[in-house]
């Protein structure tokens, strides 16, 4: 018996109404989505559920309690925030594709079952790399592409896990699993692929490159719904199956920590915010892997600050990316002259994120650090509080600096459309809510709340360490010991996919090849000559060689993931 | 890079071309560190971590952190930097 509408099928029929609309209408659909979506959830009865058999399985499309039904409505703010940052859009591809990618985030938070989640984890990989497609580029096509595989590839590695469990169970039911011990059987190896499935849309560290390889390739407003969704259902997932998971806590420390260094160095702006977005993501993990109340309620109310403030930050970067066509920190700068709103919206996001008291990230990222310090996790507090520091310099300062301020480019763009001042302004005023009156945040999260942010002791210390971060960077740059911004690109774990593998592929083809040669060239001058045509048609720079790379690189991520199943088992 | 002097402003100057408006910038800068440190001579901060007990720790660490930071970040750069057509060759 159902009094209300799946979330995610209001999602679905949206954007089946905006594929066949255009215009002022199609906008009016779209902005209607996330509200009547979020109307709705509030209607849903908390008993309601909703059961249909697929294949002999029992799905379990609606589960409701307060975790998901704060996801739940996160999802639908992020959504309607993004729909309104991406009305000037006159592209049909990226409208149906961020509202189906935002239906599916919803059908994987309401999932009761493995099933179904893994179900709505593949739509998010197959709707959102329209977003990176869209940009209809050929780098932005090559991202997409190492996107989809690597993000079909996490769901292949659940599906494997989710059979295992359900082997080892007798039930497909999501509930906690934490992690167990090889010798345990299937369920031991269920626990493991899971974890590893997850772990890649988490961006665990090594497993983390497709989201810094994609997120800045995709269309302006295409990185701003990206940002929202697929990481932050890893992180609700997460907390679903495996709070309280020990080896999390390092993880996370680990992903809080190695961004940031990524971070400084980087030229491509909406990149270091992909390299800071895995950042607070560790605080996130770091959380759930403490597992206490006030560690899982500081993890989830910062993945939905996180949402918000880094949405802000995004939107800030496309919509600079929008006017002036550039996004690298050695090409703009100055643009605070011509494009003041959007600098002054970016600097809230920066406050943000980088927990200034009365902004968002004060009052979430601070109950994981005591929940450290409680569990006596003392070396892993230090290394999240270097990542607070850090977090501040490279997305605090660094992004407005190098966008708006640091040298005058000479560019003068237009302010940004007033759609886009429009989502930034609602997402900015969220950031400073959130921050300033906590209490409602609070109140939903899956946990009580006995923490109060607002001591007199917190806002000294988080001054402290801001406004020194802060002299360091003026001292940096007034001894000319900051690094300047370059053109370049620095090579993270992807080397080894998209250089190393490919590399030993073509010598080892190569070498096959002067064997073989060597081998036809005992036969005479007519073999070795029909064979010195094939190898012109199909050797590296042969007509059909040419279509090697793509297949190469699909191979060898194929092996890779295979590699990534194998090494979990043993 | 185009210049300052070349952009298009018909003549209006803007709050940062005024070199005395950024040292204004790092004047409230050094002000608001300042004022932290001496609040913490009158604000007492429990102490749950070791490290805590340290005198203006927080100033210290966040200094220190960022320092550090950037000169590692920087050795970095000399190992990791590629052309930006690195991968498309």
């Amino acid at each position: 018996m159902m009094s209300s509408l799946l979330p995610f099928s209001i999602f679905f029929i949206g954007a089946g109404l905006a594929l066949f609309t255009k215009g002022i209408l199609r906008a009016a659909i779209m902005l209607a989505i996330p509200i009547v979506g979020a109307i709705n959830l509030y209607m849903t009865p908390a008993d309601a559920a909703s059961n249909v058999t697929l294949l002999g399985y029992q799905l379990d499309l609606l589960r409701v309690d307060k975790l998901s039904l704060l996801f739940g409505y996160l999802f639908h703010l992020a959504a309607f925030l993004g729909i309104i940052f991406s009305l000037h859009v006159e592209d049909r591809v990226q409208h149906v594709a961020g509202l189906v990618y935002a239906g599916s985030a919803l059908g994987a938070v309401f999932a009761g079952d493995f099933i179904t989640l893994f179900i709505f984890w593949e739509l998010l990989a197959v709707s959102s790399v329209f977003l990176i497609l869209a940009r209809r580029t050929e780098r932005s096509y090559g991202a997409a592409m190492r996107y989809l595989l690597i993000q079909v590839g996490s769901g292949v590695i659940m599906l494997a896990g989710i059979g295992l469990y359900a082997m080892a169970t007798g039930s497909t039911t999501i509930k906690q699993i934490g992690l167990q011990n090889w010798d345990q059987g299937f369920a031991g190896m269920a626990s493991w692929l899971l974890l590893l499935a997850i772990g890649i849309k988490a961006c665990f560290p090594l497993l983390h490159n497709w989201l810094t390889d994609a997120y800045p390739e995709a269309t302006p407003t295409g990185t701003v719904f990206l940002s929202a969704f697929t990481t932050k259902v890893a992180i609700y997932t997460l907390a679903r199956t495996f709070a309280g998971t020990e080896l999390l806590v390092y993880i996370g420390a680990g992903m809080a920590m190695f961004p940031i260094f990524f971070a400084v160095i980087e030229n491509d702006l909406r990149r270091v915010l992909a390299y800071s977005l895995i950042n607070q993501v560790g605080f996130m993990v770091v959380g759930i892997g403490i597992g206490t109340s006030l560690a899982v309620n500081g993890a989830v109310s910062h993945a939905f600050n996180d949402v918000i403030f880094k949405g802000l930050l995004f939107m800030s970067m496309g919509a600079v990316l929008y006017r002036t066509g550039k996004i690298n920190g050695s090409e703009l700068g100055g643009l605070y002259k011509s494009m003041p709103w959007t600098t002054g919206f970016c600097m809230v996001g920066a406050a943000s994120i980088s927990a200034f008291p009365l902004f968002s990230g004060f009052v979430s990222k601070s109950m994981v650090m005591v929940a450290a310090l409680e569990e006596h996790h003392s070396a892993v507090w230090l290394a999240l509080l270097f990542a607070s520091a850090g977090v501040f310099h490279h997305a605090g300062i660094k992004i407005p600096y190098f966008a708006f301020f640091a040298h005058d480019s000479g560019l003068r763009p237009k302010e940004a459309p007033i759609n886009m001042l429009v989502a930034m302004g609602l997402a900015a005023a969220i950031c400073i809510f959130n921050g300033s009156y906590p209490w409602l945040l609070y109140s939903m999260l899956p946990y009580p709340v006995d923490y109060q942010p607002y001591t007199a002791a917190h806002v000294l210390t988080q001054s402290q360490l801001l406004f020194f971060s802060a002299l360091a960077f003026v001292w940096l740059q007034l001894r000319g010991l900051y690094p300047p911004e370059l053109p370049g690109i620095n090579i993270d774990a992807e080397w080894f996919y998209r250089r190393a593998l490919p590399a030993i592929g073509h010598w080892g083809r190569n070498a096959a090849a002067a064997v073989y040669n060597e081998w036809l060239g005992l036969r005479g001058a007519v073999v070795r000559g029909a064979n010195a045509g094939l190898y012109r048609l199909h050797g590296p720079d042969g007509v059909f060689g040419r279509t090697w790379p793509t297949g190469r690189m699909a191979f060898w991520t194929t092996v890779m993931l295979g590699a990534y199943v194998l090494t979990s088992y043993f | 890079m185009a210049q300052n002097h070349h952009a298009p402003d018909d003549g209006k100057t803007h709050m940062f071309d005024k070199p005395e408006n950024v040292a204004r910038v790092r004047y409230a800068l050094y002000a608001l560190c300042a004022i932290s440190v001496v609040a913490e001579l009158f604000i007492h901060r429990h102490v749950d971590h070791p490290w805590e007990v340290i005198p203006f720790f927080y100033c210290i660490y966040g200094f220190a952190a960022c320092v550090i930071l950037v000169l590692i970040a920087k050795e970095m750069r000399k190992v990791l930097m590629r052309d930006e057509d690195y991968y498309d060759e």
